[in-house]
């Protein structure tokens, strides 16, 4: 076990207890005890700890094996050969991390025919791109994507690699990790270096009730999967220089045990993907009747917007699953979210309160939503939102 | 959450069957029904983790497994993974299907890493799974970020399970019953014979650092809708002065 406690020299200060987010400490007469089955060890008791009563027993460090890592590194996807959004902010969050660091900045570009989008990533701040071009990578399968970072990861020694926390990322970095034994931390919302040059990766957990920072200090390199629209990408600099470097990885078909046999989309025509788009107009129960969508998707057409659902608006098959947005569903982060007729339940909130902006239409005063709203409207879907439609228009057309 | 001390409120909360691991339990117990075979149900966590078990041994479940000990403790999702490798490695097994992610951590890194200790190949986030007719190969469909794909490998493989792959049962009295009658093994530290320096917090190569209460956000202007223009007119004005529309 991994708590060390020294209850001669607790001074019974019940700082601890304060400190523990989960409820782990009780006052014990005129000391504390512990209940290991509540703790997750995460250390915030040692640290306040005035006597050094607690210890978490950790592993050392090793840091002449860890000075051999160096650099930043971002994979960024493709998809059919489309660059997504995500690689480019990967690529501006990664150059800022590199620069703290004065390291860097390698992207990984891997599939088919994809030489293309190096500049754009060297234009987004990448200092080199390796690129992994093959027949065999034109379909992302985990087998083949996991031996070309690996051998790339393993050859090249970088300090940091940051993934899209998109469904193809998401499957891909844990067994990247797992190959390698490297720590890897899921769908952070904040990336930073500190003062020991560690990477501190802070993420929601806990259906965004917490936040938890989280460190991989024992070894390299530091793996993170981000998570998509959080970090704004930044206007590209076409005379910024770089490098393009074609690497060969041979991937024999026999190693890839999964095939691809079809792929299906599922975009609406018209419906953008909730999870790259700016603008999200988003329905829940209040809507009532699948033919009145017709009004949140005028107001989606007019703002360039994805149309987004609650999961009940998903569950009776008004919308696709791609477009249902919350913890079951996809988390979103856009620029202006708009919830119409949504109570705002917490599963609903953890997939968009870090949304920029949050408008709220909702005919009760006391639904939820409102407590993230930064503009909220209590009244009916029906009768405001055709005003704030004709609104729009006039004022687009004035433009 | 208690507001005030910003701590997690876990008294009385029971523990409950992850809702992606729901259908995971619910796509195994139909494979059986279909194809035969008998279905395990694995986990590792502390004592109160024994209510989940026993849930998923009520909707049908053959066995349960519980790997439980103070080692364990602190476990990342490598360590988790290692843990439940150990074990699972001991057995034979056509297909190993977890849940897309747990709700606490929501990580979904456990089923791939998994995945990669046992040496299986993954198809995560699936809606669907068919077994071919000659019993040697699934085919499923997983979710991307466009829509879904159609995946087949040979067994065994491991899956994880999302929303739409299945409605999952609920437990009748006839099955909560039987749960407490079905095979149910503990195992320690000792029992799964694997060195204590591999699992928990010592064999985590990730660590909190610090846990935090997020940013709460707070309302903004809310506005009555009394009269409809009105309020669109407000609210246009708002979004253009910010620079959203
Ligand atoms: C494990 C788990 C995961 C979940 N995952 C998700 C998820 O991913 N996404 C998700 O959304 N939910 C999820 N849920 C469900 C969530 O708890 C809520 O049930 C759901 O979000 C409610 O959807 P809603 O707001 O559309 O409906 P309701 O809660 O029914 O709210 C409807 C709202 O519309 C308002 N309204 C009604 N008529 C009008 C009108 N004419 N004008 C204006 N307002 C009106 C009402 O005042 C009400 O506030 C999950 C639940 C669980 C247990
Ligand atoms: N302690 C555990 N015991 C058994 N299965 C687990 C455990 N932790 C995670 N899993 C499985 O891995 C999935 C993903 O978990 P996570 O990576 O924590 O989001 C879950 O839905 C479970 O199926």
């Amino acid at each position: 076990m991994g708590l060390l406690y020294d209850r001669d020299t607790c001074t019974g200060c019940m700082l601890c207890p304060k400190a523990c987010n989960f409820d782990a400490i009780e006052k014990d007469g005129d000391k504390v005890k512990f209940d290991l089955d509540k703790c997750v060890l995460c250390g915030s008791c040692e640290e306040v700890c005035p006597v050094d009563a607690i210890k978490i027993e950790r592993k050392k460090i090793d840091s002449a094996e860890i000075a051999k890592y160096k650099d930043v590194w971002t994979f960024c996807e493709t998809s059919d050969g489309r660059l997504r959004s995500v690689a480019l902010e990967l690529v501006t969050k990664g150059r800022e991390l590199a620069d703290t660091l004065g390291e860097k900045l390698t992207a990984v570009l891997i599939g088919n025919n994809i030489e293309n989008h190096a500049q754009t990533l060297i234009h987004h701040g990448a200092d080199r791109v390796l690129v992994v071009d093959a027949k065999i990578f034109a379909d992302y399968t985990t087998d083949a994507y996991t031996i070309a970072m690996t051998s790339l990861i393993a050859s090249r020694k970088p300090s940091v690699v940051l993934y899209g926390a998109t469904n193809n990322g998401r499957d891909l970095a844990p067994r990247i990790a797992a190959r390698l034994g490297l720590g890897l931390t899921a769908d952070c919302t904040g990336l930073e270096i500190d003062e020991a040059r560690q990477l501190i990766q802070t993420r929601p957990a806990f259906g965004g009730n917490i936040m938890a920072e989280i460190i991989s200090p024992y070894t390299r390199p530091q793996m993170a999967t981000v998570r998509p629209n959080v970090f704004k990408p930044g206007e590209p600099d076409s005379s910024r220089p770089g490098e393009i470097e074609k690497v060969n990885i041979e991937v024999s078909p026999v190693q890839v045990r999964t095939r691809v046999l079809e792929k299906v989309s599922e975009a609406v025509e018209g419906m953008k993907s909730v999870e790259e788009a700016d603008v999200i107009v988003c329905s829940g129960r209040g809507i009532k009747d699948p033919a009145n969508l017709e009004l949140p998707k005028q107001l989606a057409k007019l703002l360039d917007a994805a149309i987004g659902g609650s999961r009940p608006i998903v569950d009776l098959g008004w919308l696709p699953p791609s477009q249902q947005v919350g913890q079951s569903g996809r988390t979103v982060c856009p620029k202006l979210y708009i919830a119409l007729g949504i109570s705002g339940q917490i599963q609903h909130l953890a997939g968009m309160s870090s949304s920029d902006f949050v408008v709220a239409i909702n005919k009760d005063p006391d639904a939820p939503i409102f407590s993230v709203a930064d503009f909220g409207i209590v009244g009916d879907i029906f009768t405001v939102l055709p005003e704030v439609i004709a609104e729009v228009k006039r004022v687009l057309d004035s433009r | 959450m208690n507001e005030e001390t910003g701590t997690l409120i876990r008294d009385g909360v029971p523990s409950i069957l992850n809702p992606f691991d729901e259908l995971a339990v619910e796509a195994a117990i139909q494979l059986k029904e279909k194809h035969g075979g008998e279905v395990t149900i694995v986990t590792m966590g502390p004592p109160q983790a024994k209510d989940a078990l026993l849930k998923a041994l009520a909707m049908g479940g053959d066995k349960a497994v519980h790997l439980t000990d103070r080692a364990f403790a602190g476990a990342d999702t490598w360590a988790t993974a290692l843990t439940l490798a150990e074990y699972i490695k001991t057995m034979e097994f056509d297909l190993v299907i977890c849940g897309k992610q747990a709700i606490d951590g929501d990580t979904a890194q456990v089923g791939p890493e998994l995945a990669e200790l046992l040496s299986v190949p993954q198809i995560c986030y699936v809606r669907k799974i068919d077994i071919s007719e000659d019993g040697k190969q699934v085919i499923t469909h997983r979710e991307t970020d466009e829509g879904y794909e159609v995946v087949r490998a040979k067994l065994p493989v491991l899956l994880t399970a999302t929303k739409g792959l299945n409605e999952p049962r609920l437990p009748n009295i006839m099955g909560i019953m039987k749960a407490k009658q079905k095979p149910f093994e503990e195992v320690n530290i000792e029992k799964l014979g694997t060195d204590p320096d591999r699992l928990g917090l010592k064999g985590s190569p990730t660590q909190v650092r610090k846990v935090f209460p997020p940013e709460k956000k707070k309302g903004g202007i809310k506005i009555d809708a009394e009269n409809p223009a009105a309020a669109a007119k407000q609210l246009v004005e708002f979004l253009t002065k910010k620079g959203a529309i």
